[in-house]
């Protein structure tokens, strides 16, 4: 036996499969995510990527299988204490709060979600939330509403405020799907910065160039299996990701 | 924030104040059965929108939460001659668990659902008082007030006060939560459900707290009215006009502040009471219609979304 602290993972999941009647999305799928690792996740459309951080997340409930992080079994557990235990996420399709400012947006993440000794007092996460927002480059639009964010501004409020949340796992669910390829450029740099601190991160994404430059490790899901997982040459020389992503 | 805070305050004493300055000087009791009626509906307005606007779960059940609070009175006094404080206090319990039953068994479904079954309580509710023959059954109960209290010198324009006093108490609760982590948790769940849990909102919770605290307070409104009447009968305490009505008020004041059901309220009690006094109390639900239809047209955020809208056009026509 190894011991437990040197090479626990940061999330693990065991044996996940979730079905939707009779359609299984997830199919037997285990991982383990080692904290600080850049894992990047890949597929085709309808492979079970987005099902696979709904389970995590705790969007969707699964059966069977287990979801267990830092050591401690949240398959039963709501999102918001997940988000709690330090999982964050964005969304394929940004969720901002629409009638609430950039700014209020990510208050909601500082009032309920940042449980830290640090940020106690209102001066304190204000604060917080300004050098989070500069760092995202949005601190010129704290005080627009969301409603009137562009695409790429969205889709860094989003990560803003799953940053906002003081997350040790940060999901990153197709951040620059749309995006042009300087705006593509920005969000992978702010990924990678925020992966210098420290913070473990899930980047789901269809654009391979981003996926290769970011990851340590890569996973490829094809109907709801995983077919390929090592790093990214290695996953992109695989015959069945090929396979998948071209046909045969 | 604070200097609001001072003037909000200053302005609940004053409005205490006036009216029981009122009760002291006017002679006539039209104007507090009347006013009575209004203050009535702006405690059940704002409770409305504590759900129904800062959580955006459209409530139906306004009169299920009323007759609640009538009957709850209606029962401690045929069981006990309880006084009236004692009668509203246990409507708010009564409320309460009312509201925390309801949203156990509701806040899970959303948007259409909610509303439906809110309605179907309120059916419940009166088909179960309607066979209560203990309160009457449908038949109705009459009533005994008892002697006034000092420095009241006659029922009615205590309930006035009364009414006055869980006016400000609703408005107090319902600032508070607009300004507090409460407010912003209600109002993130409001905007999308979903990102609010991943954010770390304990949603159901919080739809559970505003739903419980609005009960409460619709129940508390109620309670008085079975005095007020000294009669009490399920067709006219679970009226679904009540429900109607506080939804209209809430909507057309502006659930967005917690000032909106206030002017709402007071706008649609007052025309009411005029047009039931002038014409008939049949052209209230008409004249109700055609206000909510042009307010839906020509200000869908309510008369407080009116005002900022004001501000930002003159904003960006600086820019």
């Amino acid at each position: 036996m190894m011991a437990p602290e040197a090479h626990a993972p940061l999330l693990r999941v065991s044996a996940l499969t979730k079905r939707f009647g009779g359609f299984t999305a997830l199919d037997n799928v285990s991982v383990d995510i080692s904290p600080g690792e850049r894992f990047g996740l890949i597929g085709p459309n309808g492979s079970g990527k987005t099902t696979l951080i709904n389970c995590i997340s705790g969007a969707f409930r699964t059966e069977p299988g287990t979801v267990t992080f830092r050591d401690e079994d949240i398959t039963r557990l709501q999102p918001h204490v997940r988000t709690h235990r330090g999982i964050a996420r964005s969304f394929q399709i940004p969720r901002p709060f629409k009638s609430m400012t950039v700014a209020e947006n990510l208050m909601v993440a500082l009032d309920f979600a940042a449980v830290t000794d640090e940020i106690v007092s209102a001066a304190q996460r204000r604060e917080t939330m300004m050098s989070i927002l500069t760092r995202m480059g949005l601190a010129s639009k704290a005080d627009v509403s969301a409603a009137k964010l562009s695409q790429v501004e969205l889709r860094k409020m989003e990560l803003a405020r799953a940053m906002a949340t003081h997350p040790k796992l940060l999901i990153s669910d197709e951040a620059m799907a749309g995006l042009s390829s300087s705006e593509v450029d920005e969000v992978l740099d702010l990924l990678m910065s925020l992966a210098a601190q420290d913070i473990t991160i899930i980047m789901i994404e269809h654009i391979m160039q981003a996926v290769m430059r970011f990851s340590d490790r890569v996973m490829c899901l094809d109907a709801g299996r995983i077919i390929a997982v090592g790093t990214p040459s290695e996953v992109m020389a695989n015959q069945r990701v090929q396979e998948a992503y071209l046909g045969t | 924030m604070k200097r609001n805070g001072i003037f909000f305050w200053i302005g609940a004493i004053l409005f205490l104040a006036a009216a029981l300055v009122m009760t002291q000087v006017i002679g006539n009791q039209y104007p507090f059965f009347a006013g009575y009626v209004i203050l009535q509906f702006i405690v059940l307005a704002v409770a409305w929108s504590i759900l129904g606007g800062y959580a955006g779960y459209v409530n139906f059940g306004t009169s299920a939460f009323f007759g609640m609070g009538v009957y709850t009175a209606v029962f401690l006094v045929k069981a006990v001659g309880a006084p009236l404080a004692v009668q509203i206090a246990a409507a708010a319990a009564v409320g309460a668990l009312m509201g925390f039953a309801l949203g156990l068994l509701t806040l899970r479904m959303r948007g259409i659902f909610f509303s439906i079954a809110t309605i179907a309580l309120t059916i419940i509710i009166e088909t179960s008082i309607t066979n209560w023959r203990y309160v009457g059954g449908a038949a109705g109960i009459q009533i005994q007030r008892p002697a006034v209290t000092e420095p009241f010198d006659n029922y009615v324009q205590m309930l006035f006060f009364v009414q006055a006093l869980l006016v400000v108490l609703a408005v107090v609760i319902s600032r508070y939560i607009q300004n507090s982590w409460i407010g912003r948790g209600l109002q993130a769940l409001r905007d999308d459900e979903l990102a609010a849990e991943c954010t770390g909102v304990p949603t159901l919770r919080l739809k559970l707290l505003a739903c419980v605290i609005s009960g409460a307070l619709m129940c508390a409104a109620g309670a008085p009215a079975a005095m007020y009447l000294q009669y009490a009968d399920p067709a006219s305490a679970f009226n679904l006009n009540y429900s109607v009505s506080v939804l209209a008020m809430s909507l057309i004041g502006g659930t967005a502040h917690w000032a909106g059901p206030i002017i709402g309220a007071i706008l649609l009690a007052t025309t009411q009471q005029l047009l039931t006094v002038t014409i008939s109390s049949e052209v209230n639900v008409l004249v109700l219609g055609v206000m909510l239809v042009l307010f839906v047209v020509g200000a869908p955020e309510g008369i407080i979304g009116l005002i900022p809208r004001v501000h930002r056009n003159r904003k960006e026509g600086e820019a």
